[in-house]
């Protein structure tokens, strides 16, 4: 079946199996490759994009099932090299080591600050609930949220 | 059918489930609402996890509602899975299907026919299975709303929005100070979700009280019918059958006397 799913704002058409999962059409044709592959049971969440608007995890969304809806991951954050200030939060604070959750975690991160701008560590942590972090400890991971609610509370964000 | 997905993707991933066709339902918006008719809440079958977490009037009239929704799964799935999709899956550890059972809620399957109310009790006929026929679709869930209500949901788990390893739904009516009508269910205890009849049958025409509910616990541990498996033996279910039950029933009584509840959540 022949497939067009909008990606950071560009239409991407391809001829796929009815059963290919959105994470893998991400990757394989547009080749954005920053949207990872992991537990493939929707418990990890390193695959999660936004689906107008909404994190969702992608290996658990059919290709099919996206058409007509707007992706957006995490390759879509960065503006003319200038980090997102959730992605510049993790720098600063040490939010990963391996970097294989990164991707996940800054798409959740950003849906949440985008919906609550100032949310308590509790928040934080109930909104990442679904995504598995096994270097950080977590701590830093809701440090660098933070550090971009008070950037952005301190210099509203681009849109 | 597919709407939310997070039921019968992982199934198919798993070779659990090899349908020849699956039928993406998800541009049916219309049947994504939760409303107030006919002193009932309705709530279409389309409507995702953080909507009913979010939803004024079901804080206002179920907060069993909101308990429920913030232990199930995590908060990016719950942007996904529907409430008809977890009924449907008729799996007796979800959650909601116990939560509607409590409530005395009925279900509402459309088909080329028209439509055909059913309720909670005959919706389930056994594990994995439903009344919806062939060619049929759930569209929307209906629970009567009754004076002197209160209701809860507690559930214990292995692990943050993991299954349940028991988890009970109470509801109770109360007309003063005595119990008009009760409703109980239990998740992951049973081939389906165990609705926990002899307990009511206790409750109905008695003064809440602790010695009341511990009573009922008694019974609804002793009518469900738990599994050892890799959350647990039998005994300690059926302990945390007893002790969840006096634990829902405490709470939906505070409830009912305190009247309203504060309104919706936003736990995205």
């Amino acid at each position: 079946m022949e497939v067009t799913i909008n990606i950071n704002g560009e239409p991407v058409t391809r001829e796929i199996e009815p059963a290919l999962l959105l994470v893998h059409f991400i990757r394989d044709t547009p080749g954005l490759t920053g949207t990872h592959w992991g537990c493939d049971t929707s418990n990890c969440g390193a695959c999660v994009v936004q689906m107008d608007g909404l994190p969702v995890k992608s290996c658990t969304v059919l290709a099919a099932m996206a058409e007509g809806h707007e992706i957006r991951t995490i390759e879509a954050l960065s503006i003319d090299g200038v980090l997102d200030p959730v992605q510049q939060g993790f720098h600063e604070e040490h939010g990963l080591q391996c970097g294989f959750c990164t991707p996940g975690m800054i798409m959740t991160a950003r849906a949440l600050l985008d919906a609550n701008p100032d949310p308590t560590e509790d928040e934080i942590r109930t909104a990442i609930s679904g995504a598995i972090c096994r270097c950080t400890g977590y701590s830093n991971i809701v440090r660098a949220v933070r550090w971009a609610a008070e950037h952005e509370a301190a210099q509203p964000r681009r849109s | 059918m597919i709407a939310g997905g997070h039921s019968l993707l992982p199934m198919m991933k798993l070779r659990l489930a090899n349908p020849e066709l699956v039928v993406d339902i998800n541009d049916l918006e219309h049947l994504a609402y939760i409303r107030e008719q006919d002193s009932e809440i309705r709530i279409g079958a389309l409507t995702r996890h953080y909507q009913l977490l979010e939803s004024e009037p079901l804080a206002r009239h179920f907060p069993i509602f909101a308990d429920a929704e913030r232990v199930i799964a995590d908060p990016v799935v719950r942007n996904r899975g529907t409430i008809g999709g977890s009924l449907a899956q008729a799996d007796a550890a979800e959650d909601l299907s116990a939560v509607c059972s409590a409530l005395k809620a009925s279900v509402v399957i459309a088909g080329g026919g028209g439509e055909r109310v059913v309720s909670m009790e005959d919706f389930h006929v056994g594990p994995y299975t439903t009344a919806i026929d062939d060619a049929e679709l759930l569209v929307e869930i209906r629970i009567p709303v009754r004076p002197g209500a209160g209701s809860a949901h507690a559930k214990v788990e292995r692990r943050a929005g993991d299954w349940a390893i028991v988890a009970v739904a109470g509801g109770l009516w109360l007309d003063g100070e005595t119990i008009a009508d009760a409703g109980l269910a239990l998740s992951a205890v049973g081939l389906t979700t165990v609705h926990a009849t002899r307990a009511e049958e206790l409750l109905r025409g008695k003064r809440p009280s602790e010695e009341l509910f511990a009573e009922a616990g008694a019974i609804a541990s002793e009518d469900c019918s738990p599994s050892p498996d890799g959350r647990g033996p039998v005994d300690y279910k059926r302990h945390l059958a007893g002790e969840l039950t006096k634990r829902a029933l405490r709470r939906a009584a505070e409830r009912a006397r305190a009247g309203t509840t504060p309104g919706g959540h936003t736990w995205r």
